[in-house]
This record gives structure tokens, sequence and C-alpha cells, in this order.
């Protein structure tokens, strides 16, 4: 059979790598779930956080799947599946196939049909990120053992510590997002999205608190950021204009 | 055994399965462009590669590095050997095990964060790769719902929409060391707006200068 993008055994091989990243991903959740019941944790607690996870991940995998989209018109189906099923991001994915096209003088806007630069284009997707995997790989041992000494050293500085690296990396994201307020109305769009999804949290911070609806604990950050989404498409369209 | 050494046992397990799926997840990556290219006999050569590479394994080598050195502590090794093979690190897998440590009132670093941490990214995972799996199978009847431009302005502001509620749930948790972070990054981001396409570069520089300023609180006893 000639090459095309779609051909059959690319589906297999990104099938494969699924089940596999899949399986994995069932095995991890197995052997947490057991060694969260052995440290006493209810199982009441643990279903909970389960359904919240899976309602969180399903508008940013939607977000991901928009990335399915775009990508498999240039390389096909199989290839941007496998991509962004494991280990990429399109914030990443795209780039990389962007520059591996430039590399080759090849057009962005058409299905590849010449295996050599659909080979050159997987390859530079594929080595282009195994950076962050390697460190994992080799080194996350060793940072466990390093925070150990921390945590043993200094408990409350441990704690602290954690704290600083997660508010660290939101301060940036939030930073980003005013990034584009100097281009007028339209640049404060997200900055808008921001503080609606802030307000929505804060709103279901009180009803838990003074109603105690305890419940939409697990549902608050899946409804500041779906209501957030909602209401940038209003927002947008008010003030770009278009009714 | 003890209830420590049971703990201690699990994590010395977590990190031999992670290692060892790890690379088994490894081969399986590399296996595709060689599979591929034994097929169809269709070797691309060093050069092609190398310059394609060129534009971006600088960047992406660096970023993963460091997304490694911040986030591999953040999520624990579970959540860490199973985050990075499974991908989208921040826009879904910390967040998601962030908002279940903060439902289930755990902590980061301790035995019952980090499970709860594999637990929500976990699920995350498969989550993924299930609506990945349907989407692509219903494409063709998607494809006009997802693209159309009623909905575009929903998937551009994810992050902001992501943000605005998980930086809510942390500046209430601690704000005082929210303060400066947030004010260096609105001071960076508005200075240089041609950074926002490098912003997973400022998130371990945002990492170190909170970190900075937290010591110095916590030194001069603010954080008490």
């Amino acid at each position: 059979m000639d090459f095309n993008v779609n051909h059959p055994l690319f589906f297999a091989l990104a099938g494969l790598v699924i089940i596999f990243v899949l399986g994995q991903s069932i095995f991890f959740l197995i052997k947490a779930y057991q060694e969260a019941r052995r440290l006493g944790l209810a199982s009441k607690v643990l279903r909970k956080v389960m359904a919240g996870s899976a309602i969180f991940s399903v508008a940013p995998a939607v977000a991901i799947l928009l990335g399915l989209v775009t990508l498999s018109k240039f390389l096909g189906l199989p290839l941007p599946w496998m991509r962004l099923s494991v280990l990429g991001a399109l914030t990443y994915e795209l780039p990389a196939a962007t520059s591996a096209a430039k590399a080759m003088d090849i057009p962005l806007n058409q299905t590849v049909t010449d295996p050599q630069v659909y080979a050159t284009i997987t390859w530079v997707m594929t080595l282009g990120i195994l950076s962050g995997i390697l460190v994992i790989l080799f080194f996350q041992k060793k940072m466990e053992q390093g925070l150990d000494k921390v945590k043993n050293k200094d408990q409350k500085w441990s704690q602290i510590m954690m704290d600083s690296l997660f508010l660290g990396m939101i301060a940036a994201f939030m930073g980003m997002v005013f990034s584009d307020i100097r281009s007028g109305l339209v640049g404060w769009i997200p900055v808008f999205v921001m503080a609606f999804s802030a307000l929505v949290m804060m709103v279901i911070g009180l009803m838990v608190k003074k109603l105690k609806w305890t419940w939409l604990e697990n549902y608050a950050m899946p409804l500041s950021m779906l209501s957030a989404m909602a209401f940038a498409i209003p927002l947008t369209s008010w003030i770009t204009g278009n009714h | 055994m003890t209830k420590l050494q049971a703990t201690q046992n699990y994590r010395d397990r977590v990190h031999v399965w992670g290692r060892v799926s790890l690379a088994l997840a490894l081969i399986m990556f590399i296996s595709y462009p060689l599979v591929l290219c034994i097929h169809f006999d269709a070797w691309p050569g060093w050069w092609p590669v190398f310059k394609g590479l060129l534009g971006v394994a600088p960047i992406y080598w660096t970023v993963g590095v460091i997304e490694a050195l911040t986030f591999g502590p953040m999520l624990g090794s579970g959540g860490a050997y199973l985050g990075f093979v499974t991908g989208n690190l921040t826009a879904m897998k910390v967040p998601a095990a962030i908002r279940a440590q903060q439902v289930s009132k755990t902590e980061a670093n301790t035995p019952e964060g980090e499970v709860i941490a594999t637990i929500a990214i976990a699920i995350s995972s498969i989550v993924t790769t299930l609506i990945l799996l349907i989407g692509m199978l219903l494409l063709t009847q998607l494809q006009p719902v997802l693209e159309s431009p009623l909905l575009a302005p929903a998937f551009d502001n994810i992050l902001p929409a992501l943000f605005g509620g998980l930086g809510v749930v942390f500046i209430a948790k601690a704000w005082k060391i929210a303060l400066a972070p947030i004010a260096i990054m609105l001071a960076v981001f508005l200075l240089f707006p041609q950074l926002a396409g490098a912003v997973s570069v400022l998130v371990p520089v945002s990492a170190l200068i909170t970190l900075g300023f937290s010591r110095i609180l916590y030194k001069k006893g603010y954080l008490d």
C-alpha cells in the first residue's frame, strides 16, 4: 500500500502507544487508590476526587481535540492523535511541526504526501520533547530525596516551599493574561475572563462556607472555568462589535 | 510492617513502576518514526532532522528540563512519572492535581497529597484519551462545531478561565506569598508583552522569585 498520512500502519502504531499509556494510567490509578485507602483516606473522598477530576478534565480535553483538528489537516489523523493523547501539548506540537516544515520549505496548509517529509516531521516532533521525560526518568528519585531532606529539617518551610512553587506558576500565567492590554479593549478580554472566573470561584467559596454546600466544592474549578469560557463568547462579540 | 515502612515501601515501588513504564513509553514513542522509516524505506537523513530540531530543541529541551525540575516536586513521584508521559502539564495535569489536593484537604509533598495527585492525573489522562478517541471517531460531525466562530472565543480564553479560579484558591490560601510574584509577573508582561509566547520559560523563573521572597518572609517571621 502506498504512503499516505492516514495509512492503517500509523493507526496501529498510534493505537498501540495509546493503549500502553492508558494501561499505565489505570495501573497507577489502582496502585495509588490502594495506597490512599491504606493511608486512611475515605473511599468517599477518593470517589469525590475522581469524579471531580474527570469533570474538570473535560474542557481542557476538548481544547486538545481542537488541536487535533488543526494538526490533522497537515499531518493526517494518527500522528496528532498519538502526540496529543500522550506526551505533547498543542503549544509544543504545532511549533515543532512548523519548524520541521520550514526546514524543508514545505507549506503548512496542505496534507503531507511525501513519506520522507512525514518521517522528518515525526522525528523532529519526537526528539524535540524528550528532555523532560529523561530528567524525570533519571532524577525524580533524587528530587524526592532532596524534598524529604528539606521536610525532615523544617516541616513548615517545606509546605511554604510547595505553595511558593504553585503560586509561582499561577503568577506567571496571571501576568501573561495582561500581556495584550496595550492593544486596546480587545486586549482586555482575557483579563475580564480571568476576573469572571475568579468571581465565580469566590461566589462558590462563599456558598460552600456560608450555606455549607460542601458538595459544590468539588465542582468549583470546572464551574468557574466553564462559565468564564462561556462568558468570553458574548463578551468578545460585544467588544469586537460582531453582533 | 509499621505504617511508615509501608509508606516507604509504596514510594520505592512507585520509582520502579515509574522508571520501567517511562522507559517502555520512550521506546514506544521512538518506535513510531522508526517503524515508519523502515516500512516505507523513507529515511529523512540527518541534516533535515537537525535543521528542524534546531528550531525547537534549544527552547523545548530547556523548557522540558525546567518543567521537570518544577513540576516533579509539585506532583510527587507517581504523578510526575505519569504526568510527563501523558503531557499537557500546565493547562491540565498540574491544575487537576492542585484541585484534587484542595478538595481532599491534603497537601503536596505528603504521602496523602501525593497519592491524591496521582489519582487526579491518572483520571485526567484517561478522560483525555477517551475524549480524543471519541472526537477522532466523530471528527466529521464534530469539526464544524469545534471550529465554529461562535465557540472560538471560549477556547481562546481557556487559560485565563482556568487561572482565574485557580488563582483565587491559592491567593486565599497564602496571599502573603502571592503578592510579590503576581506584582512582578504583571510588570514583566506589561513591559515585555512579547514574552507571552514564552510563558513556560517564565514559570520556573517566577517559581524561583516566589521561593526567594517566601524565604525572606519566612525568616523574618511574617509567615507564622
